[in-house]
């Protein structure tokens, strides 16, 4: 173990140590299909880097082969992602896990846009 | 969609006085009234349904950007105007900056693809920051305009 014996460790310790840093490091996706009518326009994009913000995971959306920031509204903005659009989230942290079940609820129920009539009026 | 497509070129504003987001909404309004792209006398609805929509969430996306919209039957297509401040209006945007650029935009209410375009291309400009600095550092309608244009240009080649 040449890792080990540079850092001092017992072999045993060290890829344990490993073993977790890899559980928190490699990311974790998700596909999720826009369903409201209107898309990815700026109040779900809004929702969506609000929600994002929660977590401290690194969360990004790809979507036709671009990558962006999911905490951007401005970013977020650029994909137009039109109703039927399928975008993939991925989260990498300590809380992607909660991060992409956050993300990819608030995608699939539309924003919440369906259930209140009342503000698509104004919209 | 081009800059080109929906900004009004006669209602771009710069130096605006106004400080705070409801006199902002209303000084861009006016400015559309005066190059004739909405009627005078639907300007309070329209001033009021764009207020409506910022009580749902602000319409500031970051970077001293804000697009605050409404759809309203009062147009038949997409228009838009850009306001400049170098004060700053404080818009409660998520990332806490006052907003110095502005992109008013209304549509009419069946055409949500339009609007969602409009975004769309705004957003990408602006993600570049030497476009988004030199938009806001504008002194005039006319730096405004060819800044919009030279990003118009630029979308074509890419």
């Amino acid at each position: 173990m040449e890792a080990g014996r540079r850092g001092g460790f017992s072999g045993g310790k060290d890829q344990t140590w490993f073993r977790l840093v890899v559980m928190n490091t490699s990311p974790i996706t998700r596909a999720v299909v826009i369903v409201n009518p209107n898309g990815l326009h700026a109040r779900p994009a809004e929702r969506l880097a609000r929600t994002a913000l929660d977590f401290e995971s690194r969360i990004e959306i790809i979507c036709r082969h671009e990558r962006v920031d999911a905490k951007s509204i401005l970013h977020l903005l650029t994909l137009g992602a039109v109703q039927g659009t399928e975008l993939m989230i991925e989260a990498q942290g300590t809380d992607a896990e909660q991060a992409i079940e956050a993300l990819a609820t608030l995608v699939e129920s539309g924003f919440i846009e369906e259930s209140k009539p009342s503000e698509r009026a104004a919209e | 969609m081009k800059f080109s497509d929906f900004i009004c070129k006669d209602a771009i504003r710069t130096q605006l006085e106004a400080d705070e987001k409801e006199s902002v909404i209303r000084a861009m309004g006016k400015a559309l009234v005066e190059a004739g792209k909405i009627r005078a006398d639907n300007f309070e609805s329209i001033v009021a349904a764009i207020l409506k929509r910022e009580e749902l969430g602000s319409t500031g996306i970051g970077r001293g950007v804000a697009v605050p919209h409404t759809k309203h039957p009062a147009v038949d297509k997409l228009i838009g105007t850009v306001a400049i401040s170098e004060e700053g209006v404080d818009f409660d945007s998520l990332d806490g900056e006052k907003v110095h650029l502005l992109f008013l935009l209304i549509s009419p209410p069946d055409r949500p693809g339009d609007h969602l375009r409009a975004l769309e291309n705004i957003s990408r400009q602006l993600r570049d920051d030497t476009f988004c600095r030199f938009l806001k550092q504008s002194n005039s309608p006319e730096d405004v305009w060819q800044l919009l244009e030279e990003g118009d240009s630029r979308q074509a080649v890419s």
